[in-house]
């Protein structure tokens, strides 16, 4: 069902009158209107002057520009450049650990046989349940101790040892799916198993690759509550951070440059909207992905 | 593949020792080390960050730990307090639940009402989707949380908007009898995603089912009651397992919203920033391990009951 996830459906049988089909885009038109007036709402908040913000509902701004966002780019005492880097690297750096280590914890599930193979993958997936709140104390405890507390390591080093259960079992959904034969024959050719899974099986599922990535960068950019408490000092703050301390200052009420970063925190989620967006429903659509 | 019962990890490669030269644990290590080797990493995570840490917190929801000094035994004292002592805790859990309650049903509505127009074989069924997932797919962010406390403020839009029709709206997200209601209203307009796994569900219902019903002479209200609900259930109940257990996990709006002290008056102190504001504010952390407990029981025993209760109105092929 994968790839017929996305075409539009056949048309039930049974004729539809023309008025019928006319209230219901109307219908779904009113419901667009209200779904994307909120961000259209921000969108122009960020262009328009200051002075307009809150006495319109319009969402075409009287005049445009960029003020907004070179005066929001600098609205804190570090600037936005540095927390975009922050949240790009992190960000990035998830996406390579859990794309590596859920890959390599799914091809030994999906492919090879080792003792206690069910039990390891029955735990594995006991922990999908797992609130991380229930491990949040003892972590926190461990990466104070590690001397980690106010660097990007807590955020990023968990994601290279495979913590993230659902994509494991994204992976090994998908592996499975892959024919025995290929990784037969590349054994006969004298294949290791790590050539099988690096040559055979990476390559061959660069679509579940892909989503996982793609779900991991947004996942991590998004993430509010590890950088709230892992990061103190300001020069490391992520952008998710950073838009909370410009909503606290806001007592000066820059809601300009506010809104103007909030836009730009949209952005890179925004593009993997735009050319995944595809890729995004159906992994929603087979998987039940959150978002 | 053979699966030997745990704990049985010495005597393990079973007539490895008889007659053969090679050293059991050679013979193990040929037959399982690959497996093994490629599961490394994730047995650092599952030992060292996930169960490890979770047996650990159990352990420090029965000890006064505040990060500073060595946590000391008092039994079950914390749990004690919070099931008898603690009026936070319950508002607490007033207030998740009645998130939880009332907005899954509403997401889950709008998200089976919108697949369902969308599934008549329209035109631009595409960009319909695409324009209602998209809130889906941003309002996890910060940035939406920011966006909507504005909306919502007294000078804000939403109430220029209400002016029009001469309503003259209070200040929602300052005022304890509405703050509530703004964050029920963002998760509900992210019911994009819901829509989606809608729209595959409708699309695995066979066609002549419908063409059988038809000929039968079922209105299409009929069609929708007998047809269409009873076959979409699996996929009601997936979501509203999924949506549900994220309510209860549900964190970043009511942060942000107000400004991470849950107020006005507790209005908004959802479950997890009750416990992050136990444990990183007042560093009560072994307080804040029993709530977490707390939570993983609840979120289990709803897990529990939603399973148990599917087989009464849960449709399953065969």
């Amino acid at each position: 069902m994968t790839s017929e996830a996305v075409p539009s459906p056949p048309p039930r049988p049974g004729r539809r009158s023309p008025v019928a089909s006319v209230i219901a885009h109307a219908l779904l038109i009113i419901a667009s209107i209200a779904m994307l007036y909120p961000l259209l709402w921000m969108l122009a908040a960020a262009l328009r002057p200051q002075q307009e913000i809150f006495s319109t509902t319009s969402i075409i701004p009287s005049s445009i520009s960029f003020e907004a966002f070179s005066r929001g780019w600098n609205g804190l005492q570090v600037s936005f450049a540095t927390f975009f880097s922050n949240s790009f690297l992190i960000s990035i750096l998830c996406v390579i650990g859990n794309l590596a280590a859920c890959s390599l914890t799914a091809f030994a599930f999906a492919r090879l046989k080792f003792w206690g193979k069910n039990i390891w993958f029955a735990l594995m997936l006991g922990t999908l349940m797992l609130p991380y709140q229930v491990t949040l104390i003892p972590q926190y405890v461990l990466f104070k101790d590690l001397g980690w507390v106010n660097t990007f390591l807590p955020l990023v080093v968990p994601k290279y040892l495979a913590v993230d259960s659902f994509f494991i079992f994204l992976m090994v959904q998908f592996f499975r799916g892959i024919p025995r034969e290929l990784d037969e024959a590349a054994m006969i050719d004298g294949c290791s198993t790590f050539q099988i899974y690096y040559k055979i099986m990476l390559p061959l599922s660069l679509p579940v690759l892909t989503t996982a990535g793609i779900f991991t960068f947004i996942f991590t950019w998004d993430d509010f509550f590890g950088p709230l408490i892992y990061l103190n000092d300001m020069k490391n703050y992520t952008v998710t951070l950073a838009l909370r301390s410009f909503v606290d200052s806001t007592s000066q009420s820059d809601y300009g440059g506010l809104f103007a970063m909030s836009v730009l925190a949209l952005i890179p989620i925004f593009l993997f909207f735009l050319f995944f967006q595809r890729l995004l429903i159906e992994g929603i659509a087979t998987t039940g992905m959150k978002r | 593949m053979t699966v030997r019962p745990l704990g049985a990890d010495s005597d393990l490669p079973v007539g490895g020792r008889t007659a053969t030269a090679a050293s059991p644990w050679r013979q193990f290590w040929r037959r399982n080390g690959a497996g093994y080797a490629f599961l490394s990493p994730w047995f650092v995570g599952f030992f060292g960050l996930t169960i490890g840490p979770a047996l650990i917190s159990l352990y420090l929801s029965f000890t006064d730990f505040n990060l500073l000094q060595s946590p000391h035994w008092v039994g079950g004292a914390n749990y004690l307090r919070i099931f008898t002592g603690d009026a936070k805790f319950m508002q607490a859990l007033r207030v998740t639940f009645f998130f939880a309650v009332v907005s899954v049903p509403l997401k889950l509505a709008f998200a089976l009402a919108i697949a369902l127009l969308l599934n008549r074989g329209l035109k631009g069924l595409p960009i319909y989707r695409a324009i209602f997932y998209l809130p889906s797919l941003l309002g996890a962010s910060v940035a939406i949380a920011v966006l909507w406390r504005e909306l919502f403020a007294g000078d804000g839009v939403i109430n220029h908007l209400l002016g029009y029709f001469g309503i003259a709206g209070p200040s929602w997200i300052s005022n304890p009898r509405y703050a509530l209601w703004t964050i029920i209203l963002l998760s509900v307009w992210q019911f994009g995603s819901p829509m989606v796994i809608f729209l595959a569900g409708l699309r695995q219902i066979p066609q002549d089912l419908y063409e059988a019903a038809a000929i039968d002479g079922a209105s299409r209200a009929r069609q929708f009651w007998s047809v269409t609900l009873p076959l979409l259930t699996p996929v009601i109940f997936f979501n509203a397992i999924i949506q549900g257990i994220d309510a209860f996990k549900s964190f970043t709006p009511a942060f942000i919203i107000s400004g991470g002290t849950g107020n006005p008056i507790n209005s908004t102190l959802f479950y997890t920033l009750y416990l992050y504001q136990e444990a990183f504010g007042f560093f009560r952390m072994g307080y804040a391990a029993a709530l977490a407990w707390i939570l993983l029981i609840i979120i289990a025993v709803f897990t529990g009951i939603s399973f148990l209760t599917s087989r009464y109105w849960v449709y399953y092929d065969e």
